[in-house]
Order: structure tokens, then sequence, then C-alpha cells
């Protein structure tokens, strides 16, 4: 698996996909690689008030990552304490949290995904 | 298109009942009626805001049960959600019912039940609105406005303890609503050092879990003096809906579904936000009531930390914010809360307000849904 953002014919870059593109409306047809790639802490939290199935506490991060003409932000857990600023890079995580835990539908999505490692 | 008056409000007590959905919803939906004299069977459109029954109770299809319960058989039903600002959307529908000529009667009741689930679940049961990329993080609302107070508070250079003076500030109001879930005091120093809920907020950052209901009945403005001498008129309303992703928000502090929405309203109603008298906002977390005081047009972006700090929003300022307390102290049953905002805002336009009363010709409701993914703001105005 690969920490995948879309892109459109147009430049622009959306993490996660979407059926048009949220900007100019056209089909996104490119992807673009995040996986290697470093990105920028732009906020953070730790939560400790966590719903079931959710690690305690959960660190949560803001992240942008800079593509040259334009960038991109995802949203995930850290796989440690961060600060805004922090250089940070995509760890593989086969379960973000327990699907069967929670009130949506273990089938309803997929679980696997990417943390934040400091760098 | 004609306007559209208010000629009753009513809420229940809000906080941690034993009643159900269906008899919160009654409770209110009578009082409402009993009002004004008005007998359900009149009634032409009977609404209902509610986000989650289902996920909470179990319980589907409430606006029938409603119209069963209090005697409004043959009245056209319809249950609204939009997450928590399923009370102002309920507005929005029954607004749209009467000013369209469909309805000449329209009741919208508005409630949840939500404290008989613990907190994780509540939680989890909110949280289900967010996408997929960030319910799998185990992302939850508070969490965000944990993401946006942290950038708000670097970006602005604002104090850690601005947030606080909006917690303290809506629990002062809140000692003098006697539907409000709690009635008392809380000073700064308790506030800041409460337990870190999504970091750097804490508990008193947020609103409680709450069950509660809240009505009221609508009419055309030129029927309005057949019901009541007291009711007041909706100049202007608008709704919006933001990202629902909230990273891909070219600035994660600025609600445009605010902004949008309350451009709509303030159009309508031809006024300026300089013409607000009055308003309350959705105070989910004290970093909203900042956010919307900007969004809303009555702060420049960045400055808006300053009012419950400087007293501006204070009860006896320029721009009173939350006289009923706010989601903070009087509780957040999502379904009843937009719906309660304009109950605050009708009793202080018909000078009803009691203990709390203020001053005010207009009065401004700002109902959040999500993290800003949707939201309807109404504008009141006295009549008398
Ligand atoms: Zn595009």
């Amino acid at each position: 698996m690969n920490f995948e953002a879309h892109s459109c014919p147009n430049g622009h870059v959306t993490y996660p996909r979407h059926t048009v593109c949220p900007k100019c409306g056209e089909e996104q047809t490119e992807i673009v690689d995040l996986t290697d790639e470093v990105g920028t802490v732009v906020t953070w939290t730790t939560s400790t008030a966590t719903p079931p199935g959710v690690r305690e506490p959960n660190h949560l991060a803001i992240v942008e990552f800079n593509l040259g003409e334009t960038n991109v932000r995802a949203l995930g857990q850290t796989t440690d304490p961060v600060e805004t600023g922090d250089q940070v890079t995509p760890v593989f995580c086969k379960e973000l949290r327990d699907p069967g835990a929670g009130i949506r539908e273990k089938e309803s999505q997929d679980w696997d995904g990417y943390r934040f490692s400091p760098v | 298109m004609g306007r559209v008056a208010i000629i009753s409000a009513s809420m229940t007590q809000f906080g941690q009942r034993d009643d159900w959905i269906c008899e919160l919803l009654t409770e209110a939906g009578e009082s409402c009626l009993t009002n004004v004299d008005v007998d359900a069977s009149e009634l032409d459109h009977l609404y209902v805001s509610n986000m989650a029954s289902g996920e909470f109770e179990g319980q589907t299809g409430v606006p029938n049960a409603l119209a069963h319960d209090i005697g409004a058989l043959g009245a056209y039903t319809q249950r609204i959600d939009q997450t928590s600002s399923s009370g102002g959307a309920g507005i929005y529908a029954a607004w749209q019912s009467v000013a369209s000529g469909a309805s000449e009667l329209t009741m919208l009741v508005g409630g949840e039940k939500m404290t008989h689930r613990s907190t994780a679940e509540a939680t989890d049961i909110i949280a289900s609105l967010t996408h997929p990329v960030e319910y799998k993080h185990g992302v939850t609302l508070p969490s965000f406005a944990g993401l946006v107070s942290r950038l708000y508070l670097e970006s602005y250079d604002a104090p850690r303890k601005a947030l606080g003076a909006v917690a303290a500030k809506n629990h002062a109001n809140g000692i003098d609503n006697p539907h409000a879930q709690f009635q008392k005091e809380v000073d700064q120093e308790t506030i800041l050092e409460s337990p870190i809920i999504a970091d750097p907020l804490r508990l008193y950052d947020f609103c409680p879990i709450t069950d509660g209901s809240a009505a009221l009945l609508f009419c055309p403005e030129e029927k309005a003096a057949e019901y009541t001498d007291d009711y007041t008129v909706i100049s202007g309303i608008g709704g919006a809906t933001d990202t629902h992703v909230v990273h891909e928000r070219v600035d994660p502090t600025v609600m445009s579904g605010v902004v949008d929405s309350s451009r709509q309203a303030y159009e309508m109603a031809d006024i300026d936000p300089e013409d607000v008298d009055i308003a309350e906002l959705h105070d989910m977390f004290t970093i909203l009531e900042v956010l919307q005081l900007e969004d809303l047009g009555f702060f420049e972006k960045g400055e808006g930390w300053r009012a419950a700090v400087e007293g501006t929003t204070a009860r006896d300022g320029d721009l009173p914010v939350n006289t009923s307390g706010g989601l903070k102290s009087k509780g957040h049953p999502l379904g009843a809360s937009g719906v309660a905002q304009v109950y605050e805002l009708h009793q202080q336009l018909t000078q009803s307000a009691d203990s709390r009363q203020v001053e005010a010709d207009t009065g401004l409701a700002c109902n959040v849904g999500g993290f800003d993914n949707c939201v309807t703001t109404t504008i009141l105005e006295a009549t008398s």
C-alpha cells in the first residue's frame, strides 16, 4: 500500500481522492505518491478522551507536503508526540484503530493507513 | 415572499433526563402550543430536528410518533438531520414551509437524548460524521477543536486564557438560566487547570453531553397578531456547507460555512454585523465562539479572542453573546441546540428573559454542524 494523493489535469492535488476535483470539477486522473515524502506539522493535538477502539492518548497532526508548484495536507496519527514545524514522514500501520469497536460498520471502509513519524 | 413570524417558543429543562426522545419532544411541543392556546390539530406542518435517535436509542420515525403523541394527526411531518446544526436546519425548513405558502402554521421541535450513553460512545456517534480517512485515525470533534485551537493561538499570538474567558463568561450567564444544565460560576483557575481533553483544550473548553428539547411555532407575519402580541420575525436566514475533510480548508481557522451562511442572512435582513444587538453562538468548544465572532463579521480575523477577555461579549457589554449560557453551560442536546438558540433570542426580543434580560431589537443565532461542515444563521427582529 502507498500513501496516495490525487491530482486533476490542472495540477490541483487532494488527499483523500474525490469523485471530482473540488477546485475545478475535473476528474482526478493522476496519483501523487507521498509514501517517501517528508512533511511539516501544521498543528497537532493529543486527545485523551478517545472513542472505543482508539488508542489513548491519541496523538494527531495535520501535516503539509510541499510538492513544488503546490502542496497538499493530510491528517493522521503520529507515532510520537510532535510539535508545530516538526518534519515527519509516513509510516505504514496495518490497523489504525480496532475496526470492530466503533459505531461505524467494519466492512464500510478500510482501516490501514499511515502514521507520521518524526525524522 | 412574506416574512415569517415566531409566535411561541419553549424549551425543557436541559441536563440529564430520565425521559426518552419522544417524551422530551412531546414536553417541548405541548408547552409551545399551550403558550398561545393553539391546538395541535391546527398544525399544517410538524418538523423534528434530531441528529441520531436511531444511533443513540434505537428509535426512528420520531416525527410520526410525535404527531401521534401530541394529537397533530394529518399534519405533514419531516425529520431534519444536519448533525449539530439540525436545529438551525429545522428553522430553515420551517421558515421555507411558511414563506412558500405551503403551510400557515408550522411547529418545529428539536431534541436529543444522549446521557444514557458513555462519553466514549456518544463521542463516537458524533465522530461518525467525519470522512473515512479522518474516522479511521480516531479523530473526534473535540480533537478537531484541539488542532484548530493550537493553530489559532499560534497564528494570532493569542493567550490561552482567552479561551478560558469564553467558558467563564458563558458559565456566568448560565446561572440566570433556570433551564441550563449547569447553573454555577466557574473561575479561570479551575478552567485552566481542568483535565486535558484535546491539548491545548481542557475539560471546561467543551460543552457537556445533554438531554433536552426545544420548540418554536411559525406562521405568516400578517397572521401573527391573531395568536399573540409577543411575536418576533425572521428577517434573515442562510445556510452553507464547508469541506467535509477539515484539513482540506485553505485556512482551518476560517469557518467558511459561517461566513457564507451569515452573508446570506445579512443580505436578506438588509443589515450589517454592526446592527446586531445580541447573538447566540455555537460554543460547542470555546474556540468556536471566537471563530464565529470573526467569521460573522463582528471582529477582524485574529481579534475575536479579545471579546470575552475585554468584556465586549459579556451580558453588559456592547454585544452580549450567549446570554442563555450557550451550549457551554446550558448544554448541547444536538437536535435541540439550534432551536434553543432562537428560543433565547425570542425570549430576549419579547422582553421575557427575566433576570438575564438585555436591551435588544435584533438578534443573530449561528448553529454549526460538524466542525463547520454545515451552518445555518438566523436573524430575528423584535416587533414591539
Ligand atoms: Zn482541479
